[in-house]
């Protein structure tokens, strides 16, 4: 690679510095050469911009307290349960979903990038992707929960998984008291994307 | 032996500050923008998920902790353009493009949802499994690619030199260092492995919570 053995300044360095023009310049020479097509960075902006977010994972989540069956599913072959409900594709090829227990709280991190389960979730959320949570989550889990103002009862352990390769984890949260009587939508709106990352737990209805 | 992106553990970054929860998917135009040149340039087919992981994480430590996280997108890709001749380091500077014979491969608007939908699975055939769970392993030491000097490898450096305990088994898995330096997949069963945080950073927050990882086989050995 250029910084290992190149005595040329890397090309990245080429563009211009402005990280807004920067853009621009690689789009534009990308779509002068034939290669990009600009329609199809709109169609690919909509999609996480507006189409695929964590309203998936929480439908997810709201369907394993209801429903017994698609729960045991999802936790032995995530995948596959949650290609039942439509979701597939890009960084989520290969999913397992993890229960927060009373005994186990469960935290995601990629230590390494920023890997995270996009048909679920969509694309992560800057502190997601930020050094301080990188750094941080797997040393010091429960001060990283106390940023997001969150302290975990006596007794409950925590596990954070690294996510270094290409398996996706989606926490499944625990279902709330005194939700006995709610729907499956009305479920699903107390799931937050930090629920299902393991920074927070599911709201209490209210 | 390390590179600047293999934080974790790492001292000194401050708090975490989560954004308010109505905050948009992309606090910038260009950060969609960027996330999707690099998408669509992805579909070209001239690299590899690992590739451009690695391209990422050759930046200069420098310019990896200068750079948002989408301009470290835009380096890298920038970077890969070259180094995989699709674009020449005048035509980035400026110089006019010369048409390209990939123009064909080209991610059309239409193709977009089905591409995105499909993604890229990298379960693959390859030989049995020689941890089950429960098994104890220790992981090598220290973190580095064998094949490629300071190459690709999703060993975490605070995870070198481990025990650990196998707690799942994936199947085979797309071997990065190998496939981001164009050596192959190598496809090798990929583990969950759990530590337990007190063997990993001397002292746990609390005795009994653990960290784990996914390791490929050839990154452990059999506990002695």
């Amino acid at each position: 690679m250029p910084h290992d053995h190149a005595d040329d300044a890397p090309p990245h360095s080429l563009l211009p510095p402005d990280p807004e023009l920067r853009v621009k310049a690689l789009e534009t020479l990308l779509t002068r050469k034939g290669l990009i097509d600009p329609a199809a960075l709109d169609e690919i902006i909509e999609t996480y911009a507006h189409k695929v977010g964590p309203r998936n994972g929480a439908a997810v989540v709201a369907r394993a307290w209801i429903d017994p069956d698609f729960r045991k599913r999802l936790l032995k072959d995530a995948t596959a349960a949650v290609a039942e409900m439509g979701f597939t594709g890009r960084q989520g090829e290969h999913v397992v979903a993890v229960e927060n227990t009373p005994e186990q709280h469960n935290m995601v991190v990629c230590t390494l990038c920023s890997c995270y389960p996009w048909p679920l979730l969509g694309i992560p959320p800057g502190w997601y992707k930020s050094d301080a949570y990188r750094a941080r989550a797997v040393r010091e889990p429960r001060k990283v929960l106390a940023d997001f103002g969150l302290t975990l009862p006596e007794g409950q352990r925590v596990r954070v998984w690294d996510s270094t390769a290409e398996v996706r984890y989606l926490v499944l949260p625990m279902r709330p008291v005194g939700t006995e009587g709610l729907d499956e939508s009305a479920l699903a709106a107390l799931v937050s994307r930090d629920a299902m990352i393991g920074t927070a737990l599911a709201e209490a209805p209210t | 032996m390390s590179r600047v992106h293999d934080m974790g553990g790492r001292f000194g970054d401050g708090p975490v500050r989560p954004e308010p929860k109505d905050a948009p998917v992309f606090a910038r135009d260009w950060h969609g923008r960027a996330l999707a040149v690099t998408l669509a340039a992805g579909a070209l087919g001239q690299w590899t998920l690992d590739r451009s992981r690695f391209a990422r994480e050759c930046l200069a430590p420098a310019d990896y902790l200068a750079f948002s996280y989408y301009e470290k997108w835009l380096a890298g890709l920038a970077d890969l353009l070259v180094a995989q001749g699709v674009v020449t380091r005048d035509e980035l500077a400026g110089a006019d493009p010369a048409p390209s014979p990939l123009a064909e491969r080209r991610l059309r608007a239409e193709s977009v949802a089905g591409a995105l939908a499909r993604g890229g699975p990298v379960v693959r055939d390859g030989p049995a499994s020689r941890f089950g769970p429960g098994d104890r392993v220790r992981t090598r030491r220290p973190a580095r690619n064998l094949a490629v000097t300071g190459g690709h490898t999703r060993l975490p450096g605070y995870a070198a030199g481990l025990h650990g305990v196998v707690e799942r088994v994936h199947g085979c898995h797309v071997f990065p260092d190998t496939n981001a330096h164009g050596l192959g997949e190598r496809p090798e069963p990929l583990y969950t492995v759990v530590f337990d945080a007190a063997d990993v950073w001397g002292r746990a927050e609390v005795p009994g919570d653990t960290v784990s990882c996914d390791l490929w086989e050839s990154y452990l050995e059999p506990e002695t």
